[in-house]
This record gives C-alpha cells, structure tokens and sequence, in this order.
C-alpha cells in the first residue's frame, strides 16, 4: 500500500492504495464520486476522461501514485456555486447525449479543448474529440455543442 | 367581453429541451456500476477459451483459498436452475433450442461461455482468483461460419440440432418467385455477405442483486431494456417461483441497440449467488467480457436472385439466407432474421414474386440476436443492393429503378403478400426521393463525377429508400400463434394527476437514451395542459410500474406512448365529469381545453386542471357513484405495425491508389411519421447513420478459425471516431399513420436501418468505370484496393 494525497475537486483526500490502484477507481471508489465511467479496458473510450492538474488525462491510464500530490476535476466539480459550465449547457442546449454515459468524459475533453483553442473550426473539434467514444449521437450534435460553448464564451 | 381560454403553445411537435439531461451533465446519473449496497460482495466470472469442447474436471480449491474470496462455485452448484428461456420461437417452424444456463456445466459452444464464478470482497481479489481455478477442456472440432455449418460434414454442436440447423423458415411463394425469374428480361444473382457486428453500447452490461431470506424475495438491478420481462422470465422460467417474489430494476442504462434487451447468464447468477453467499453481489461486464458475452448482430450469407423487365419493373426477388445464430440461442434471437427480415424484403417496392428461405444455423460463435434495426438493415440491404444491380445490369439511373417500382401514395394500405396479415400502413415514399436528390443536387453531382473520371478520380453517389417496421406489437400477429413471440407485445401506462395537480407517470417502457421521460411528458402536457416540470415520468422498476414488455424495435413512441395517451383521455374525461358537477352544468356542455373546464361559451367559468385534481384528490364533493382521485391504467395494443420509411443519400471518394473512402456527405430524407420532438429524432437519425455507415465502411467481428474472437476489444473493433464523419444533412417529410391516434410512427433505428445500403452503393458507383458490381462490407482500403486490383487485371466482381 502507498500513500496518497490526492485533492478531487478542490478537497484533498489522503487513502492508502494499491501500487496498482487506478485514478479512476480512486476517484469512483475511494472518494466516492461516480459520475466518472468506464467503458472500456484498453483506453479507447474516453468516458473516465478528468482533468489531472488541469488537462484532461483517462483516469484509467493512471495509477492513483502517479496523481499524488496531483489536483483533479471531475464531471461533478465542473459547475462552479451552482452554476453549469457553459459546455454543459451546451450539450444540453444542442442534445449531445442520449444515454449520457460518455457525456461526463466527452465535456472534460471539450472544456480541455476549448480552454487550449477558444474558436475551434469543426475538424479541429472531430479532431480533439477522437479518443471519445460515443455510440448514441454520431457525434454531430456533440460537435455542435462544442461550437456553441464556445460562442457563448466568447 | 370575455376572451376565449387562450391555448398554450403546444409542446408535442416541438425541440423541448430534455428533461433527463440535468443528471446526465452533471455526473448526478446513478448507473448500474455506480450502485453500492451495504455488505456488497464482487463477482467475477470465468470464461470458456475454447469455442467448443467439454469440461472434464474443475478444481475451485486454489481460487477458494485466496484471500478475500468468499465463494467459489462452478455451473453443477446452479443445475437445479432451468436454461434461460428462448421467448421468440420463429413463427409456424420447431426450433431446436439450446440456450444458455446461468453456469455452463460441461460443454461449452462459444469462447467467452462462463464455467465458474468467484465471489470476493472487492472486484480485483475476484478477477485475480479467477486465474488459480483449474479446468481440465477436450477440445472439440470448431466451426465458425454458418454456410459452412450447415453442410454435411461439419462439426455438429447439439445433439438435439442435426446438421446445425436451428430452424428452416420461409416466407413467399417459391414457385411462382422461381416461374417468374424464369420469365424474366434479366436476372441478376448476387451472393451478399452481411457481416457480424458488435454492438457496443459505451455503457458494459452488469448485474447486482440481494436476497431477503425473510420473505424469498429477490432484488436484482440490472442493465436491461425490458424488466419486467427480465422478472418474468427468471421466476417463471429460471427460478420457478412467483413473479412476486422478484423485483427488477434497470438503473440509468448507458446505451443498448438491443443487446440490453435479453435475459443473460450473469443476471440469473447474481441474484442466485446473493442467496448463496447471503450478501448483495455486484458484477459489472468487462469490455473483453462485453465482446466475447453479450449478443452480436446481422452476420447473414445470403443468395439474391432478383428479375427485372427490360425498363427497370422487378418482377422477382428470391433470396436464401444463412443466419448465423451462435453457439447458443439468445432470447430472441429466431425472430430476427426471420420476422424482422424475410418480411420486409418487398422494401419500398411492388414487387409481385417474393421468396425468401431463412436457415438458422448454429455455430461456435457468440450470440446473435437484434442489433439496432434487427433485420431490417438486413433486409433494405439486400433490397437495396438488388435495386442498384438491377439499374446497373440494365444501365438505368439508380433513382429511376426505384421510381419504377415504389409503391405509390394511393395504395396504401399496402399488402407486400409476405407479411403474415399486416399492411404498411401510410407512405409517399417518392417524396423522400425528390427532396434527398434535391438537397444532394444529383444532376450536379453526376457532372462533377463525369469530370472527376476524366481524372481518374473515383466519386460515389448511392442510395437507399427504405421502409421499415415499427411499433412491433399487435399482438395476435406477433405472438404464439402467428409470428411466434411467447407473449403478447402490447404495452401500458398509468397515470396519476396528484392533489397539487402535478402528474405522475408510470410506464412499462424503458428509456436507455431515447428521452422517454421527455417525450412522453411533451404528450401529457398537452393533453392535460400543464407544464412540462409538472409532469414525472416514472420507468424501469417493476415495483411501481405497470408491466411493459420494455423498449426495443422503434416501439415507445407508437406503443408505449400510446398507453399513456389513451390512459390520459380517460382522465381527460372524467375531469370534464367532475368539472360539469363542479359547475353545476350537463357534462355535454363543458369542454376541457389548455388546462381549463369550463361550460361552452363562457370560459370565464372555467376550473383549472389543478383545482380539479385537488376536488378528485380530496373526495370532499364528488357526482354520485365517482371515485375519487385522477388516476387510470391503461393497455395498449395496437391494430398494425408502423412503417416509417425515407431515402437517404451517400457521397464518397474512393482513393484511387489506396483503395481509402472518403465520406463526402451524407443526406437523409427519413418520414417517421408525426414527430413529437425533432429535436430528439434527428438524434436518433445522427446516431443510426454512424451505426450503420460503420457497418458498411468499417465494422466487423472476426472469429477465426478455431473460434477465437479477433476483433475482442475496442483495440480491434473499429467503432468510428468524431473525425470519421462529415456533418450529417438531416431533414424529414410528414406522413402520419392512421395506426395510432397521435399519427407517430417510430424513429429509433431508421438511420441504422437505411444507412449501411446507400453508402455502399456509393462506393460501387463510384467504383463502376472498373467495371465492380459488388465488394462485401466492411469496405475497408484493403478490400477495396483488392477490388480495384482484381477488377483492373481483368476481373469482375471481387
């Protein structure tokens, strides 16, 4: 077991973990937050997408020791006193989910992107969303959404 | 002067915003992973590595003794549970019916069959003590292919199935089918591969339960699209106890495409490893285990023979299909290719001679049951390729063949001869192909394609006119006694209006995506005229909603909903019943209009829906003989199917070189009859064209020869990326259905079921100069370059 001081949106949490322990589970099981999903084993997928020290990483591809010391956003700390990031409105705004199980890795990704390119064009947008699957959508109006969260920010 | 009672603007028809989507955003959403119960153990299963062999000896004690593992038991600690059930008997044949048991006992068919499960105190002790139980395998001859599964010769896989054969089914008439071929001006024969597919919703399946030895009562939640049916089937059938004495849940469900509907092993298990071990249990599918354990779709061979006069009429069309149903049969898996396909192989089209022979054939394979569209992307597939080879066998314009044959607007209802007594039911099918050309510019595109040849350029244009069947149900057709399913597929609803006037909806459906709780709220507004906030729609726990046969094959807005609306009008009426006692006037003089009961003429009068409720809910003051409180139920089976239909356009360019498509548009025309929120439609449209645009270009699952699955993880499933699609060109004609009362028809798999035809007719139209009439999917560069190849050293089909 190691030692690990871990701060999950904005509160730290110090547990003893397995050497093996993954960031994702760290933050679904250890800390409790399960807004965070898996659906994959082989890093394809993107749903475990979170912010480590402000970009976004899969939290599958992590081991927890290697986030010591490290901050992390999830889907949960996204909203800021009560209200919703704009990329969130936005996926609501523009339906880009269905069943919503991609959605929280989808919107880490694209705040990521749109913080580091505020006016993507639509293939720079396809282009950063590639390592997040979604099965519902065709990802158009995922596409959508990013484009507008990034209207109304500017 | 008094103003009429002004109508709020009508939700029905209109992109409301959805209503699931705040605890979707937010990570608020509880999942079934996301479930933990107090004493909660983990359960992991191990997994057969041969696709056919038999189980000599397992050895649990090394695995038992690990630390942290509780329990570990193999398929002889389940025999006295029944094999899961096979609900969806193909209509008017004997199936020879293998299904699966929660633990397989001492032969498995397919690689990834469980044999043995560890329960533990977390998930890693499990997994790793999966390693340390030894099983003694004999390997048995393998075969993977259903043609060849099917010969004589072949690796037989159960005793009860000679020659693999699950069943042998028919629809048509083969002897008028073959006279008329015979007759003829050209007849075109084509062998069409419709390759395996894996479904992969983003969400793995999984299962937790517990058990109350108190009472015997069983609480199982699982990734499901239909509980209620999951509860009938494991008491009825697996458990052989009262339905009463189980309760199902699907919690928030992370996508389906119909490998969510059926009754799995693991759910059995869990809820009888809660009994045993006397501790909830959770198990949750790995993606390995989700490729290797869950259904897989399509995977046809089929022999098309289609004849066509000179001008383009169709006079015949024959097909003979291999359905490769696995090592073992999934819920519904005879229906599929059967019901689902051969009947819809008359497409959009007259087509006056039909035959369509269907062997179901076991292999060593996984499951195959529905996949999104479920035999209809099948069928509009071999349609739809018969019709672009017939054009090009009598070089006619792809657009003017299907003119020729559609089935025209006046004559409907139509009777395609092989739907076993239903008739499409409303269609304008040439309209979707005039807007969908319109909006591509066909004429312009075929100018730009004449120019890019002259380059040596390869462009594409291919379509796909599509019908398809939705709001499967009536249920006399579909069930025991004619199509097969071991029930009826109607559906219910309740509805309750609360003494605050709020309203409570309960239903049958399971929503896994497709925004039930929107939609089916948009209907309800309206129709009581409150708020949509006023409005909860309530699913997926067979205690406290009514039994429903779950969502699957485009069936909630066309049944489902249907319960709901019929169970609203009740209200409806007796609302304007209280509503006349509370105003002191004859029931047929007060209308219920926006929310408001008032006496015709003088809406200053008028009741609100609220206070209404509050007078029913109470009970202070009722008419004689009513009981109090707004609250019905309702069942809905409809009379016929629903037929939504539509054309869809797809534009590539074939890398010369490489062999490489490039989708260049994709435009899609679909008539899903009466929408209820566009919004999400187009949803529903955008995702099926991914899906079945992935099937044609990009998706396939391999086994090889010893029946080991290649394609076992998103490493080697091509499920296609943001950047594999240009945007979607999405737009829709209105033709309602007389079937139903709101006029809907479905839209949950159109895109899926259209999609796949017309962009691989694109890549043979723009690979026409080389002569190709055909290359089978998925139409990679390596296949397609091969084409080219063969076709340029003199070849031509590849």
């Amino acid at each position: 077991m190691s030692r690990v001081s871990i701060t999950v949106n904005g509160t730290a949490y110090e547990r003893d973990v397995e050497p093996r322990r993954l960031l994702v589970d760290f933050v679904r099981e250890d800390v409790g937050l399960t807004g965070t999903n898996v659906g994959c084993d082989t890093s394809q997928c993107g749903a475990c997408t979170v912010h480590l020290d402000g970009r976004a990483v899969k939290s599958c591809t992590v081991l927890a020791v290697q986030a010591d010391g490290g901050n992390v956003t999830t889907i949960e700390g996204l909203a800021s006193n009560g209200a919703l990031h704009a990329v969130q409105e936005a996926f609501r705004e523009k339906h880009g989910l269905q069943c919503g199980y991609c959605t929280p890795g989808m919107i880490m990704t694209a705040v990521d992107l749109l913080e580091a390119n505020p006016a993507p064009s639509d293939e720079e947008i396809r282009q950063a969303l590639e390592g997040n699957l979604c099965r519902c959508t065709g990802y158009e109006n995922i596409v959508r959404a990013v484009h507008e969260a990034a209207e109304v920010a500017r | 002067m008094t103003t009429a009672v002004e109508a709020p603007e009508k939700l029905v028809g209109a992109p409301v915003k959805r209503v699931e989507d705040a605890r979707l955003i937010t990570g608020a959403a509880k999942y079934l992973d996301d479930l933990t119960l107090p004493g909660m153990a983990h359960a992991a299963v191990l997994r057969s590595p041969y696709a056919h062999a038999r189980i000599t000896r397992i050895d649990t004690t090394k695995a038992a003794a690990q630390p942290g593992v509780i329990a570990v038991f193999t398929g002889k600690d389940f025999e006295h549970l029944s094999p899961l059930p096979c609900a969806w008997q193909a209509g008017g044949v004997t199936n020879l019916v293998n299904t699966p048991r929660a633990l397989e006992i001492d032969r498995v068919t397919f690689t990834g069959a469980g044999v043995a499960v560890v329960v533990a105190e977390d998930r890693s002790a499990a997994e790793d003590a999966l390693g340390l139980i030894e099983v003694d395998w004999e390997p048995l001859d393998v075969v993977v292919n259903a043609e060849e599964a099917a010969e004589e010769g072949a690796p037989q896989l159960h005793e009860n199935a000679p020659g693999n054969i699950v069943m042998d089914w028919s629809c048509g008439d083969a002897d008028a089918t073959d006279r008329a071929l015979g007759e003829a001006d050209v007849v075109v024969r084509q062998r069409l591969v419709n390759q395996r597919l894996i479904p992969t919703p983003i969400e793995p399946r999984g299962a937790a339960a517990t058990y109350e030895p108190s009472t015997g009562e069983y609480t199982v939640w699982m990734t499901s699209q239909a509980p209620h049916v999951m509860r009938l089937l494991m008491t009825a059938f697996v458990f052989g106890i009262p339905e009463t004495k189980m309760r199902c849940i699907s919690p928030q469900v992370g996508g389906a495409f119909g490998s969510k509907i059926y009754l799995y092993p693991e759910y059995v298990l869990m809820a009888a490893l809660a009994a045993k071990v006397g501790r909830p249990v959770k198990w949750m599918e790995t993606r390995r285990e989700n490729y290797a354990a869950t259904t897989h779709g399509r995977d046809h061979i089929t022999y098309l023979e289609v004849g066509a006069k000179s001008d383009g009429t169709i006079t015949a069309l024959k097909a003979k299909t291999y359905a490769n149903l696995g090592g073992i049969l999934s819920t519904i898996a005879p229906g599929i290719p059967t019901t689902l396909y051969g009947r819809m192989l008359s497409g959009a089209y007259r087509i006056p001679n039909i035959h369509c022979q269907v062997l179901g054939v076991y292999t060593n394979t996984g499951m195959v049951d529905a996949y999104r569209g479920a035999g209809r992307p099948e069928a509009t597939y071999v349609v739809e390729r018969a019709v672009d080879l017939v054009a090009r066998e009598l070089g006619l314009d792809p657009p003017e063949v299907r003119r020729a044959n559609f089935i025209q607007p006046d004559e409907f209802p139509y009777d395609p001869g092989i739907l076993n007594g239903l008739e499409y039911d409303t269609g304008d099918y040439e309209k979707t192909l005039d807007r969908a050309l319109e909006i591509v510019d066909y004429d312009g595109f075929r100018r730009k394609q004449e120019e890019a040849r002259k380059q040596g350029r390869y462009l594409g244009i291919g379509l796909s006119s599509y019908v398809e069947i939705c709001g499967v149900a009536p249920s006399a057709w579909i069930g025991v006694p004619g199509e097969g399913w071991g029930a009826g597929l109607w559906e219910s609803a309740n509805v309750r209006v609360h003494l605050t006037g709020k309203v409570v909806v309960t239903t049958g459906s399971q929503s896994h995506g497709q925004g039930h709780e929107t939609t089916m709220s948009q209907v309800v507004a309206d129709e009581l005229g409150v708020a949509l906030e006023d409005v909860t729609v309530e699913h997926s726990d067979t205690l406290g909603t009514p039994f429903g046969y779950g969502t699957y094959g485009s069936r909630s807005a066309a049944v489902g909903t249907m319960a709901v609306y019929r169970s609203v009008q009740r209200i409806k009426e007796k609302v304007r019943q209280l509503a006349a006692h509370m105003l002191e006037a004859d029931v047929e003089d007060v209308a219920f209009e926006g929310g408001k009961a008032f006496v015709k003429g003088s809406p200053e009068t008028a009741k609100t829906i609220q206070e209404i409720a509050g007078a029913a809910a109470v009970g202070y003051d009722l008419p004689e003989g009513m009981e109090p409180f707004l609250d019905d139920t309702a069942y809905y089976d409809p009379p016929n199917c629903t037929f939504p239909f539509g054309t869809h356009v797809a534009v590539v360019e074939v890398d010369a070189e490489t062999g490489e498509v490039e989708l260049e548009r994709y435009v899609a025309v679909d008539d899903v009859g009466r929408v209820i929120n566009p919004m999400i439609v187009d949803g529903q449209v955008h995702g099926g064209i991914a899906q079945g645009v992935a099937q044609a270009f990009w998706e396939v699952g391999i086994y090889d020869e010893e029946g080991q699955l290649q394609t076992s993880s998103l490493l080697d499933y091509a499920v296609p990326k943001a950047d594999f699609f240009p945007p979607f060109e999405v737009d829709r004609t209105e033709t309602p259905t007389h079937v139903n009362p709101l006029g809907v028809k479905g839209a949950g798999e159109t895109g899926t079921i259209a999609s796949t035809a017309a962009a691989v007719n694109a890549v043979i139209d723009a690979l026409a100069p080389l002569g190709i009439t055909h290359v089978d999917m998925p139409l990679t560069p390596e296949r397609v370059w091969r084409a080219m190849r063969t076709a340029k050293s003199g070849g031509g089909e590849a």
